[in-house]
């Protein structure tokens, strides 16, 4: 007797399948949930959902003095808490009309390119981690972000949680061997980028999985709000740091890569390729620090006695090339020792905008490496 | 580069009438006109306000504003600063993630926080706050459940 299989009738209704990734997930990079409609493995819908580290960080700040919010937008995007203080203390200043001395615009500087190093480094090894390279890469990325947290600690007391920057200049001086150990670590770090890049950029694996991934056009990028290296992957000249010419960059001399594609290998290879030029501004910068004050004598008063610091009516918007993108904020003052509205403009969750665009049509496996090339931070995405 | 004022004078030029201000350096856009306004400063050429930056709301006790950073990346110019105001009670203004998609999670957020009600936005969820969440915690009259003083007395 003959067997025969029947086929399966191409009508066969099949049903869609919702799934949760996160708030506990390993890929998630924290507590953030994407609702995830699948088609068999492919992604036909995704909503972000955030909010679980909300603490509402504008309305605590309304009910502070100026500079006790400091302390706190550390833990904004708290992998980079020397860049969010400046970008809040770049505000301040421009709100104040405050004047900030030579020396301490330096060390700004410097520390504020330290971080971005750190930022890349450890985006890079959590985006291998997505990927599968569980815990080698990002094991080369933590030793190298030490050398530099072991500095912030020198200098402002916390390796992480930095809280160094004031109103007019910076908490207080760098140590004696600051600088030259910066040197070291900025001499070092070119080194460590080769071997990086030689196990990671032709690496026919990592080239599999991002190549065409994830990919984000001009003008989808532009209209909907996406800044720092996500931009610049998709192929937009457009770097604030170049732009505004905020703090002392314009006396730097530095390049602003991009990408041609915009899919998540341009990502990974424009923030490497950022690396190498904050190197060339460090390298610039640690050579011609000045000696001189690190905070002004209005600066110093206001730091000493917070209650009495009181820019004058109005608003303003400061903005600053952060690692991740745009970090602006915008400030509303009625003249009283707090703040009358204090608003962050989060790079990361501006950025989150476009994932459901980048993922539609891929499967869960890519959504994960997607999610982790657009670098989010959920203290950042929350507040 | 078109400073803010003469785009101030521009928009005046072409609305007349239409009750546009300027504030310092920003430009005060009545609501009804707003839908229209940003069409225009998004696709003329001389200004191509491409990027919209930031979209946050205050709450002035008389009144919600909703203000608007606008930069070009085109043209690499900026900074213009619009505000939008609306009534506390029955605070509507027009979308306007249609025209910035950057818009999308930063009205939600507004909408969240302060209570602007964006009209035409494509999903105009909770954001931060839980869904079940009955107030909006960034306005001055919030208060919150433990609170044992009087709101903006700390």
């Amino acid at each position: 007797m003959e067997h025969t299989l029947s086929e399966p009738t191409p009508t066969l209704d099949t049903q869609m399948l919702e799934v949760n990734l996160g708030p506990q997930h390993p890929s998630t990079h924290g507590v953030f949930r994407m609702n995830v409609t699948l088609d068999g493995e492919t992604i036909v819908k995704l909503k972000p959902v955030m909010g679980y580290l909300h603490r509402n960080h504008e309305k605590l700040a309304e009910n502070m003095t100026w500079l006790a919010s400091m302390p706190f937008t550390d833990r904004l995007d708290y992998i980079c808490s020397m860049t969010n203080n400046f970008a809040y203390a770049l505000a301040v200043e421009k709100l104040a009309g405050l004047e900030v001395p030579e020396r301490a615009q330096y060390i700004r500087v410097i520390v504020a390119e330290l971080t971005r190093l750190v930022n890349h480094t450890l985006l890079i090894g959590f985006l291998l981690n997505d990927l599968g390279a569980f815990f080698t890469p990002i094991l080369y990325a933590f030793r190298e972000r030490e050398k530099i947290l072991d500095l912030f600690e020198t200098i402002s007391g916390s390796r992480m949680m930095c809280n160094f920057f004031r109103f007019g200049g910076v908490k207080q001086d760098v140590t004696e061997d600051f600088i030259p150990r910066a040197k070291d670590i900025i001499q070092r770090y070119p080194k460590f980028l080769d071997e990086f890049e030689q196990l990671l950029t032709t690496n026919e694996i990592l080239m599999a999985r991002c190549q065409n991934v994830g990919i984000l056009s001009k003008e989808l990028a532009v209209a909907s709000g996406i800044s720092g290296p996500m931009l610049r992957a998709t192929g937009v000249p457009y770097d604030i740091r170049k732009v505004d010419h905020y703090s002392i960059y314009d006396r730097f001399a530095f390049r602003v890569p991009i990408g041609a594609m915009g899919d998540v290998y341009d990502r990974y290879f424009v923030r490497i390729l950022e690396m190498r030029e904050s190197i060339k501004i460090l390298e610039q910068a640690v050579r011609e620090i000045p000696e001189g004050d690190f905070l002004s004598a209005k600066g110093a008063a206001g730091a000493k006695a917070p209650r009495t610091f009181k820019p004058p009516k109005g608003d303003v918007y400061g903005r600053i090339e952060a690692p991740k993108g745009e970090l602006g904020f915008y400030l509303v003052s009625d003249g009283s020792p707090k703040p009358y509205r204090y608003h962050v403009r989060p790079p990361s969750f501006i950025n989150l905008t476009v994932l459901e665009d980048m993922t539609l049509g891929h499967k869960v496996a890519d959504a994960v490496a997607i999610l982790g090339s657009i670098d989010i931070v959920l203290g950042e995405v929350d507040r | 580069m078109k400073s803010p004022e003469d785009i101030y004078h521009d928009l005046e030029a072409k609305f007349p009438g239409a009750g546009i201000t300027r504030e310092g350096n920003a430009i005060v856009v009545p609501k009804e006109k707003w839908a229209e306004t940003a069409v225009f400063l998004k696709e003329n050429p001389e200004y191509a306000l491409d990027y919209l930056s930031c979209v946050t709301g205050v709450d002035y006790k008389e009144y919600l504003e909703c203000v608007y950073h606008l930069y070009s990346l085109q043209k690499k110019t900026g900074l213009v600063t619009i505000k939008v105001r609306t009534d506390r009670q029955k605070s509507e203004l027009p979308s306007v993630t249609p025209i910035w998609r950057s818009a999308e999670f930063q009205e939600r957020e507004a909408y969240d926080l302060v209570g602007i009600h964006f009209q035409g936005h494509p999903d105009l969820r909770r954001i931060l706050m839980w869904d079940g969440f009955q107030h909006h915690p960034l306005r001055k009259d919030y208060v919150q459940e433990n609170q044992d003083r009087p709101p903006g007395e700390f």
